[in-house]
């Protein structure tokens, strides 16, 4: 039984690099521009992965296009709700977790993988990831997507605790840029949003403006 | 259900060298690593097998892919090598080495799966690295293959530059192949490294306790 068909019969995907990571204050979240189809059609240059789901919560959406815009749809009626009945800003692990159950209970049908990050008054910043199947993880910084194979080693080596807000922004950046060079399904601009107590504060960095390494 | 009992399953799945390799070239050498990981399917076959092959005095080779494929090819060559350096009178060059496993490499790219990264010193082009996948002969500054290279890549692409000394060559080697067994199933126990430049060759192997050490989550 074919239960891993064709991307390219599937449709638009996101084949792509979406990372989050926590500072201190704070957590950033990012991701690249690119949408294809097949592998080998970008059908968009521009598409933002970053979803808003709350005032400081965002998510971004790697796999399947359709499944990650049903599936956040869903999360962001469910956390508006939620947050009416609480009387106060949803928790990010609240977040999470409605993405999680959404993902689990129907991980037959689904293709897509999240990762939430956020600020709440109890926890402050967070990062969760869930994954294909469903399964909720809470950890300080988190990468996803095709593209995000390259670059494990580079955010093993070059992630601290505690980062400030100008070194988180250029680690997250050098990041995404990193697996843009070597992913041919990552590409475009990188979109970032900065999420702290303040508020969430989103930065575009366009193709030209990108760090250049060594064979560029 | 009526099934054949075919023994364990490493008995029947082929032995390949999923791995990580690396080669730099700095300024008068080059630096080669691999990790030491040989498996056939989920198990591990061989946890201290050095990948790092003799081709000449001063020119190493570094195998992934099938273990055995890659193993014949760094033997055929070492051959055609002794024979080549004979003739000529003095030792071969590195492009010459690199040549003969590209050679064998295109010839039976469709019965074998190897991937050899040719590294070594000779006295017209010091330092030089090649990479002979699927046949395709290229000279990089620096080369990464194997499993464990796909994790490596944004590290090495952000941490390499040209002209190193030795030390940071070795230091950058080693970084990369702790960073990437780390996160390769397929790749893991220790590190090898070779050095090659004029004044000889030297070994060392760096076991898994004296790696260095990354944020770990």
């Amino acid at each position: 039984m074919d239960r891993y068909f064709d991307q390219s019969i599937k449709g638009v995907s996101t084949g792509t690099t979406i990372l989050a990571v926590k500072f201190n204050g704070g957590v950033i979240i990012g991701s690249d521009s690119r949408a294809s189809m097949g592998g080998s059609y970008v059908s968009s240059k521009t598409i933002n992965k970053l979803i808003q789901v709350h005032d400081r919560i965002f998510c971004c959406i790697a796999g399947s296009l359709a499944d990650a815009q049903a599936v956040t749809k869903m999360a962001k009626f469910q956390l508006s709700f939620h947050s009416i009945q609480m009387e106060s800003p949803p928790l990010v692990k609240a977040a999470a977790s409605v993405m999680k159950e959404l993902c689990y209970s129907n991980k037959d049908e689904l293709q897509a993988g999240f990762i939430t990050a956020g600020w709440d008054r109890k926890k402050g910043p967070q990062v969760y990831t869930v994954s294909l199947g469903g399964m909720l993880l809470s950890q300080p910084f988190t990468i996803g997507g095709s593209g995000s194979t390259y670059i494990y080693g580079y955010v093993d080596s070059k992630y601290k605790p505690d980062m400030s807000r100008e070194e988180c922004l250029q680690f997250a950046t050098n990041a995404i840029a990193l697996a843009m060079g070597r992913d041919n399904v990552s590409g475009g601009v990188v979109h970032l949003v900065v999420i702290t107590e303040d508020g969430a504060e989103h930065v575009v960095i366009p193709g030209d403006k990108l760090p250049k390494f060594h064979d560029e | 259900m009526l099934e054949e009992f075919t023994g364990p399953d490493w008995l029947s799945e082929e032995v390949k060298t999923g791995t990580t390799i690396i080669a730099v070239e700095f300024d008068g050498g080059v630096v080669l690593g691999s990790d030491s990981r040989v498996s056939a399917g989920a198990s591990v076959v061989n946890r201290v097998m050095n990948k790092l092959s003799l081709l000449h005095d001063k020119i190493y080779c570094a195998l992934s892919g099938s273990a055995a494929d890659a193993q014949t090819i760094a033997e055929i060559v070492n051959y055609q090598l002794d024979v080549h350096s004979v003739e000529l009178g003095e030792d071969p060059l590195v492009r010459s080495a690199a040549t003969l496993v590209k050679n064998i490499s295109y010839k039976y790219k469709e019965e074998l799966s190897a991937h050899l990264i040719v590294a070594g010193w000779d006295r017209r082009g010091g330092g030089q690295v090649f990479v002979t996948l699927n046949g395709l002969l290229s000279k990089q500054p620096f080369a990464v293959g194997g499993s464990g290279s796909s994790y490596i890549y944004g590290f090495v692409d952000a941490e390499f530059r040209k002209s190193m000394s030795r030390r940071e060559s070795q230091e950058f080697v080693v970084n990369a192949l702790t960073l990437a067994m780390s996160r390769d199933g397929s790749s893991g126990g220790v590190a090898y490294l070779v050095t090659i430049d004029e004044t000889g060759t030297e070994e060392k192997c760096i076991l898994g306790n004296e790696l260095p050490k990354f944020f770990d989550q």
